[in-house]
């Protein structure tokens, strides 16, 4: 349970807390706007019918990240 | 679909107007806050305008300025500020948004924030904190955070915050009673409390202080707080050092500020990388307003989450979420069609039957015919067939999408076509501004910048006219039930299935010329690959049925209609004076026919056709009338509001089907209208990209239309 996953590998109903980040610049605002910083909970909820963006509950909110992105995070699963 | 006078009209040129006017002893109130929390509606609430709303983030893109009383009849400037998450801008809307809120002069600023996500508002509270001292927290969508079950310590959270906390619910206008009494407390209102400070850990504290004494003495007083400027110094954030220099003459770009900015972060991080610091910065307010809520907000079983589970599955669902958005597309169209026939035969008798009276009122006061008949079969004409034919789909098309708008479903639509757009290289919420150029274009193009990349948002505005707006919408009702309906149009429910099916089916193809289209611009002239994206999937809301339909009727419907009249009056003008002023036997009208011929065969249609379209370029909801004019010679029509009129016009000129077809698609790639050009330059402030969005389509309904007329003439030879 304890392993370092990619955001993105994440399944549906699963909780985790955000370790890395390497994602560039502009788009790393936009998450720490959103709540996406290294230390934060995130849950992802479910995926867009072409897989692909996927939405995270965050800090309340839903948000629908690309895979690509996701990519970028580096999570540890919570319970 | 923000289409309002404030989104196409005159203030949408004033993008960012920073230093709103003040008015005698009028105060300046800034309305800011995240996207999405209800800012535009309080704003409506309290001014009684009508700033267009919906349940999505990026609703509002420029500032709107509205006036109201107090209680005592104090008098207020308001500005609604379009929604931004923090003070670092990402997108060109959010950059108005903060140097509105840090440099707008504004008397209080008022954070509107959403109950039911408390925490991610309040970091924008903390921010805004630094900046100003006279702030106001508006807790709207009461109701909603009562109903995830959300309880919130309003007690606790003013006295952490330092702040006055008003809980509202702006959907109800008297709750937001105790807001303008706020107002009207002035300085009283902020006087004893001690509002919160950020602290950043020792390291960053020190260098913070020893920024704030080299800036200190040098400078002429300004209302902004050095720590702030300090702050800014550490980050380096370039774009917002320049606006402080700009919009108070600081000297902050110095060798010398720039030198020490850059000793300090060095002292703390042992580098020099601006960046990382702003990082720490942004997670220290984060952690602050993430400890506040923790206390704070209270939660409870949440009611109705089965419902939005549901919606959510029906909506965004592996299975449901194509064919639903296919449903809802044929269902408002079907609506509108069917509807608007009924209103449309009925406003057309009314309007063509008082024509006679006219004349002969004009006969009655003997003005002579040289000038009567240009006016009542040019310019009344014209514009009662606007009227009538215009104004029913428009009335019942607005009120339905603003309700699909309102519930939510629009951002579900971006987040399911995210990977198809992806795929074309841009991003999902170039359907978002789609769907707004489906009530207008030029409202279309503003709505683009909520595309943060400048790529993806040029493509999104060289598209934009691919979908049909409301002006081009009724030419394609009235041809779909001409020549797609068998001869009881209007009356049977199949015809106006099969009527609403061909709008699908043109639609459609407006969408996939879209994607095609963006495709082949974003790996030639834009090449690129997707940016990053991300977008905020708001709780489905119960729309406001009534307000809805109010709003969208006086507001848009009487605001567009307006529009098209004023561009179909001068119009009906020109064509009258065209199809009678004769030169060599010949009017004008039919030399300049006969002279577009060519290429107006070429594409399907006729010369008259073309004129029609050339001469709609202020306004596409003239151009049926146009052609009526035109094919009857500019002589007098009777009774040409309802379809049957027009079928016999139009084949007696010789229209087959094949006809029908090569003007619809014509119809949906054409040039854009003037407004929408002249709203695509003031948006890319480049005449390039302004001539390509005049090209592209044109381009496009050119090879369109002669390769389906061709295909089409080819195949029925063969089969005849």
């Amino acid at each position: 349970m304890n392993e370092y996953i990619r955001l993105n590998e994440l399944l549906p109903g699963e909780g985790a807390e955000i370790k890395y980040m390497k994602n560039s610049v502009s788009i790393r605002r936009r998450l720490y706007d959103l709540g996406f910083f290294e230390g934060g909970r995130v849950k992802c909820i479910g995926a867009s019918p072409l897989g692909d963006p996927r939405a995270y509950l965050i800090r309340d909110t839903v948000i629908a990240l690309r895979n690509k992105d996701c990519g970028e995070i580096t999570v540890r699963r919570t319970n | 679909m923000g289409l309002t006078k404030a989104s196409v009209g005159k203030c949408a040129a004033e993008k960012g107007i920073k230093n709103v006017k003040r008015k005698g002893n009028e105060k300046i109130i800034a309305l800011a806050g995240n996207p999405n929390v209800g800012k535009s509606t309080v704003f409506n609430a309290l001014t009684g305008l009508d700033q267009h709303t919906g349940n999505w983030s990026g609703k509002t893109v420029t500032n709107a300025i509205g006036h109201f009383k107090g209680e005592n009849g104090e008098e207020y400037c308001i500005a609604d500020i379009p929604g931004t998450y923090s003070l670092y801008p990402v997108s060109a809307e959010e950059e108005t948004a903060c140097e509105m809120i840090c440099f707008g002069k504004s008397d209080i600023t008022a954070v509107v924030c959403d109950a039911s996500c408390l925490e991610r508002n309040l970091s924008l509270v903390l921010q805004i904190s630094e900046i100003s001292r006279n702030i106001i927290v508006v807790l709207n969508l009461m109701d909603e955070a009562e109903r995830k079950g959300i309880r919130i310590d309003l007690e606790y959270l003013e006295d952490s915050l330092g702040l006055p906390v008003i809980p509202v619910t702006a959907k109800k206008k008297k709750s937001l009673l105790a807001l303008v009494k706020a107002f009207g407390e002035g300085e009283k209102l902020f006087e004893g409390r001690k509002t919160i400070h950020m602290e950043y850990g020792e390291d960053i504290e020190r260098e913070i202080t020893l920024l704030e004494n080299m800036i200190k003495p040098s400078e002429n007083d300004c209302n902004i707080p050095y720590r702030w400027i300090s702050l800014k110094l550490l980050e380096n954030d370039e774009r917002l050092l320049e606006m402080i220099s700009e919009n108070y003459g600081f000297d902050i770009l110095s060798e010398k500020a720039r030198e020490t900015a850059s000793e300090s972060r060095k002292r703390i991080l042992k580098r020099d990388d601006g960046e990382t610091i702003r990082e720490t910065l942004v997670s220290c307010v984060m952690k602050k307003a993430s400890d506040i809520c923790q206390n704070a907000v209270k939660r409870e079983k949440e009611k109705g989450a089965v419902i939005q589970t549901k919606l959510e599955k029906l909506f965004t669902g592996k299975y449901t979420s194509f064919p639903v958005m296919i449903l809802f597309l044929m269902l408002i169209l079907w609506i509108t069609v069917t509807g608007a026939n009924i209103i449309s035969d009925a406003l057309g008798k009314v309007l063509f039957g008082i024509e006679p009276y006219l004349k002969e009122f004009f006969v009655y006061l003997h003005i002579p015919r040289f000038i009567s008949a240009p006016l009542i079969d040019g310019v009344y004409h014209v514009l009662a067939w606007v009227v009538s034919v215009m104004l029913p789909p428009m009335a019942i098309f607005f009120p339905l999408f603003s309700l699909l708008e309102d519930i939510g479903y629009l951002p579900r639509l971006a987040y399911v076509l995210d990977r198809p757009f992806c795929r074309c290289g841009t991003c999902g919420k170039q359907a978002l501004t789609m769907c707004m150029g489906f009530g207008c274009n030029a409202a279309g193009v503003v709505g683009c910048r909520i595309i943060d990349s400048p790529r993806e948002r040029i493509l999104a505005i060289l598209t934009n006219s691919f979908m049909i707006c409301n002006g081009r919408f009724p030419i394609l009702i009235a041809l779909a039930s001409i020549f797609f309906c068998g001869t009881d149009r209007s009356q049977s429910v199949l015809s106006s299935f099969v009527s609403a099916g061909v709008l699908t089916v043109f639609i459609l193809l407006g969408i996939c010329v879209t994607f095609l289209v963006t495709k082949i611009l974003s790996v030639t002239l834009l090449k690129g690959i997707p940016s990053s994206f991300t977008l905020e999937l708001p709780s489905f809301r119960m729309p406001d049925i009534g307000s809805v339909v109010v709003r969208s009727v006086f507001d848009r419907t009487i605001f567009v209609l307006g529009r098209a009249a004023a561009a179909a009056a001068p119009a009906g003008l020109i064509i009258w004076l065209a199809g009678n002023i004769t030169l060599r036997d010949m009017t004008l009208l039919e030399i300049s026919a006969r002279f577009f011929d060519p290429l107006g065969n070429l594409l399907g249609m006729d010369g008259v056709m073309l004129i029609s379209f050339i001469l709609g370029f202020s306004a596409n909801e003239t151009v049926i009338p146009i052609a009526v004019m035109a094919y009857t010679s500019g002589g007098i029509l009777t009774e040409a509001g309802n379809t049957a009129a027009l079928a016999d016009i139009l084949i007696s000129n010789g229209w087959t089907w094949i006809t029908a077809v090569c003007v619809m698609i014509f119809t949906v790639m054409h040039w854009p209208c003037s407004t929408t050009l002249i709203t695509a330059y003031k948006e890319t402030k480049s005449i390039k990209w302004t001539l390509l969005s005049f090209a592209v389509p044109t381009l496009c309904g050119i090879i369109f239309c002669a390769f389906i007329n061709v295909l089409l003439t080819i195949i029925t030879s063969v089969i005849n």
